[in-house]
């Protein structure tokens, strides 16, 4: 198994990074903060999503810490409520819903579309731009004393009881809701306007299809989000009475226009995850997907469900019975597209050349747990068993099977996959898969013993526990830390790898995607003439055909 | 699909359509028009017309509101793509408004 | 570069006009930048009408809850202000939509014309609304602690008749218009912010109008700022019936 690879690099003695690419195409500091490269605002991304990843992934390790023991012992009860508030916050807002869109598909919808750039590379930067500014608004939240309401602004707790910094956190989550419209719009636009002849939409790879689902929610859910923020900034500060029921207001509604946007929200983070899983499945398989317009339309299907299916959360919180059956068969049928991907790639797979580098490793390691967190939400889904696993550690796991478990393991598969091509080097194969390996058991590790606390009732958000759940909980910690190992090695190995990796040429995986036809790292336009696409998506017999012919030029 | 020639602004697509001039005398017309459609919406607000009052309001407005979108904003000469793009809008808008309505409603049954 | 996907197409798109200036490297012709211009003004429109979506339903849950209220709250507002304002409102958005004409048939003076001219009324919409929040502060209509009740839970007589002019309401009741003014003025407020945002646009389109920017060809800015203007002009039209004309044929 080890043995048999696709990976094919360049002679190391004689290979060289392309001397002319984006990276060394200006020189200083201002060079890159005044970029309208998607490339370079791709890194800038990279970089600040790093870092608030590290922080959030802090604020689980201090919380899984607490949980170790029954007792409160390492931070005080309203101290455990900002950790986490903080960790959901830092999470959603500045890791998860920016993360695949703004870093990889910033630096390759471009490409694999094959124009020189997004349609307003300047509106780009100012997304990332309002990314920062909001991100120092919930950096100074934090600073100057944590915010402890949960991710959720649940009023009347936000508005009336909390003096805790609400109202900065809310102005920075209202203002990186922005920097996502714009992201999201200028992808939407891109996709439509900016295509190379003969890309048409069925010859667009997977990839650009699932961020062209997640970007439409971006642009149609985010809004409500921001007047909902605003109207909960207004109640604190000035009392408006909106969601107030002593002034005639309904917190409900504020649950309502929340979760518009944030059921939605979930399907932003986990849809351009399934694209990376599309590419990587298909190069490692050696294989076209399998029913790409199956995997293509359940794409946008679950875009359009999913501004259908929101007061799931709200089971618990007094919506009309009648509501919540229609809401919660709707949230049955959600699962229809995505069991249509997780089927696609299993398809994919079979009859193919599977190779197990650490892009598949990862890939395989979403399908399995998406599959895990996928069904764990239609049990929470049907009205009864939610009643009892909801506000329980069950629904934490669930979400982190699916966020984590899902969304990151995507995230790092895709680092993975397309870091020859950000950087021109290879990151180091085997402790790449040693990496993989690890954050998997330690995924399991931590969040499977939740699945059993929550069914056996232990509630979450609380910072002491009766001792019959200290086994599970202790087990839980030991594989946060194993987690944490899995996740801090990549930050350390892909850094070592910008100067030592080895050269990685244009095509290492030997993949079809347009990107894997031009240099790595690219040139500042891309393209040096602008490319035809002449042939479907995963066409491997086209690249095998295009190697040969090469190999005879060059001969 | 017309795959094989150069086609940058996608002349061929249902996704672009030519650049119209509308000239002054559709402006002219589409002005007069809601300006009584505006006397209208304040003279049927003075008759009790029961349930059909608000009915009445809020249709002249989507009248308004409408004739503004397809002439002052061109979307009727546009490409399908546009017309597509500002019908999403407002159904999102309409799923926002149908789906929390339907919990308020059935919550107090004939209460509505 | 390889060259199995790099294929000479041919070039004739851009054969017959001389480029603008204004077009960007990694557009291929005017065309497709001027239609993404377009396509995503449009798309920007989306989210403000989803922002504004969650603030109109809030009215429509309030107005069914309290509709008393709301009736007797919403009686408090002039219509000849309200009406004139429409008025001058749907006169910006014609100038302003005559202004795209004038930019696409390239002249300059009327293209400035009328751009002041969408300014002016404009501003004129703003004046009559300042007048109007006036009113209110005089009226203590204004929600937070120095609201009044008193008359709604007590309205004036007429002199005619000597009934009173509006249905009295519960104290209860009556707590509830201050809910209607929340909304009134975060609708407004958020509305006349938009005014306030389109505004400062246009003076600085009018300045670079003059210099005549717009009239060479070159006409996205000038229509794609009047997408913006006419659809904060929709935004008032739905915001005049459901604000202003609740119920105005009292005795029902």
């Amino acid at each position: 198994m080890s043995a048999a690879t696709i990976v094919n690099l360049p002679d190391q003695k004689t290979a060289v990074i392309p001397k002319k690419n984006y990276i060394n195409a200006e020189d200083g500091i201002l060079s890159w903060l005044f970029t309208a490269d998607h490339k370079r605002i791709a890194i800038l991304y990279l970089i600040s999503i790093t870092f608030f990843f590290l922080v959030g992934g802090t604020f689980a390790g201090l919380i899984r810490l607490e949980l170790l023991t029954p007792q409160p012992d390492l931070v005080a009860s309203d101290t455990y409520n900002k950790l986490f508030t903080m960790h959901g916050i830092v999470m959603i807002f500045l890791f998860l819903v920016p993360s695949i869109p703004a870093t990889l598909g910033n630096f390759l919808i471009p490409i694999m579309i094959g124009t020189r750039d997004l349609a307003f590379p300047k509106i780009n930067l100012l997304s990332w731009y309002l990314y920062m500014f909001g991100a120092i608004f919930l950096s100074a939240a934090i600073v100057l004393g944590g915010v402890d309401t949960g991710w959720t602004f649940t009023t009347p707790l936000s508005t009336h009881y909390l003096n805790t910094h609400v109202v900065t956190a809310g102005l920075g989550v209202f203002i990186v809701g922005f920097s996502s419209i714009f992201t999201g719009l200028n992808f939407i636009v891109t996709i439509h306007r900016m295509r190379a002849p003969g890309m048409t939409w069925f010859r667009l790879p997977l990839f650009v299809w699932s961020n062209y689902a997640a970007s439409v929610l971006m642009v149609l859910g985010t809004p409500v989000l921001a007047i909902t923020l605003v109207l909960v900034v207004l109640e604190r500060t000035i009392g408006i009475g909106v969601f107030d029921p002593t002034k005639g207001g309904d917190p409900l509604l504020f649950q309502h226009l929340f979760w518009f946007y944030s059921h939605p929200a979930v399907y932003i983070m986990i849809l351009p995850g399934f694209g990376v899983i599309s590419e990587v499945m298909s190069t490692f398989s050696r294989k076209r997907v399998f029913g790409y317009s199956a995997v293509a339309f359940s794409s946008v299907a679950i875009a359009l469900f999913g501004f259908f299916v929101w007061a799931h959360h709200m089971f618990i919180m007094g919506v009309s019975n009648y509501s919540a059956l229609v809401f919660s068969l709707l949230t049955m049928l959600v699962a229809v597209p995505s069991a249509i991907k997780v089927f696609n790639w299993s398809f994919t797979m079979q009859k193919g050349s599977i190779t197990f580098e650490t892009p598949m490793l990862y890939a395989l390691a979403f399908i399995g747990l998406f599959t895990i967190g996928g069904l764990t939400g239609v049990f929470l889904g049907s009205l009864g068993m939610d009643i009892h696993l909801t506000e329980t550690y069950f629904i934490v796991a669930h979400f982190h099977y699916v966020m984590v478990g899902g969304m990151l393991m995507a995230f790092l598969a895709g680092l993975h996959f397309w870091w020859p091509k950000l950087t021109g080097r290879m990151y180091p194969e085997s402790i790449s898969q040693l990496s993989a390996v690890t954050s998997f058991i330690g995924f399991n590790l931590t969040f499977m013993p939740q699945f059993m606390l929550g069914y056996l009732g232990m509630p979450r958000r609380y910072h002491s526990y009766p001792p019959e759940f200290q086994v599970l909980n202790v087990l839980s910690t030991a594989g946060a830390t194993v987690l944490g190992f899995g996740f801090l090695m990549p930050v350390l190995y892909l850094l070592w790898s910008l100067k030592y990796g080895k050269i990685a040429g244009n095509n290492p995986w030997q993949a079809t995607g347009l990107e894997w036809q031009i240099q790595s790292p690219p040139l500042t336009e891309n393209f040096i003439e602008m490319p035809v696409m002449d042939h479907e998506a995963y066409d491997y017999e086209w690249l095998a055909h295009k190697t040969e012919q090469e190999v005879t030029t060059v001969g | 699909m017309s795959s094989q020639y150069h086609d940058p602004a996608n002349v061929t697509n249902p996704e672009h359509s030519e650049h119209h001039i509308i000239g002054p005398g559709t402006y002219i017309l589409v002005y007069v028009s809601l300006l009584i459609l505006t006397g209208l919406t304040v003279a049927a607000a003075f008759v009790d017309l029961g349930i059909l009052n608000p009915v009445l309001a809020v249709g002249i407005a989507c009248v308004k509101g409408t004739v503004v979108i397809l002439f002052f904003m061109h979307v009727f000469y546009q490409s399908k793509l546009i017309k597509l793009t500002v019908t999403a809008g407002f159904f999102t808008f309409l799923v926002l408004i149908t789906m929390t309505l339907s919990d308020y409603m059935s919550r107090a049954w004939g209460l509505w | 570069m390889d060259n199995a996907i790099v294929a000479t197409h041919d070039t004739h798109v851009e054969e017959h006009h001389v480029e603008l200036p204004q077009l960007r490297h990694h557009f291929e012709t005017e065309e497709q930048q001027r239609e993404a211009g377009t396509f995503g003004m449009w798309l920007f429109l989306l989210t403000e009408i989803m922002f504004f979506g969650g603030l109109f339903f809030a009215y429509l849950l309030y107005r069914n809850w309290y509709n008393p209220a709301f009736v007797a709250a919403s009686n408090q507002l002039s219509i000849p202000l309200g009406t004139v304002n429409t008025a001058v409102l749907i006169s910006s958005g014609f100038f302003m939509a005559l202004g795209v004409w004038a930019a696409e048939v390239r002249k300059k003076s009327l293209l400035v014309l009328f751009l002041i001219l969408t300014n002016i009324a404009g501003l004129a919409f703003l004046g009559v609304k300042a007048v109007e929040y006036k009113e209110k502060w005089d009226k203590h209509h204004i929600p937070g602690a120095h609201f009044d009740i008193t008359e709604f839970v007590n309205p004036p007589l007429n002199p005619k008749t000597g009934k009173p002019v509006e249905e009295p309401l519960s104290p209860d009741m009556a707590q509830k218009t201050q809910l209607f003014f929340v909304l009134y003025f975060a609708m407004t407020g958020m509305h006349a912010l938009h005014m306030v945002i389109g505004i400062v646009l246009l003076f600085w389109l009018t300045y670079r109008a003059n210099r005549g920017e717009f009239t060479e060809g070159y006409v996205a800015p000038i229509e794609n700022f009047g997408l913006y203007w006419h659809f904060v002009d929709i935004v008032w039209i739905f915001l005049f019936p459901l604000l202003y004309l609740i119920n105005r044929h009292p005795g029902t």
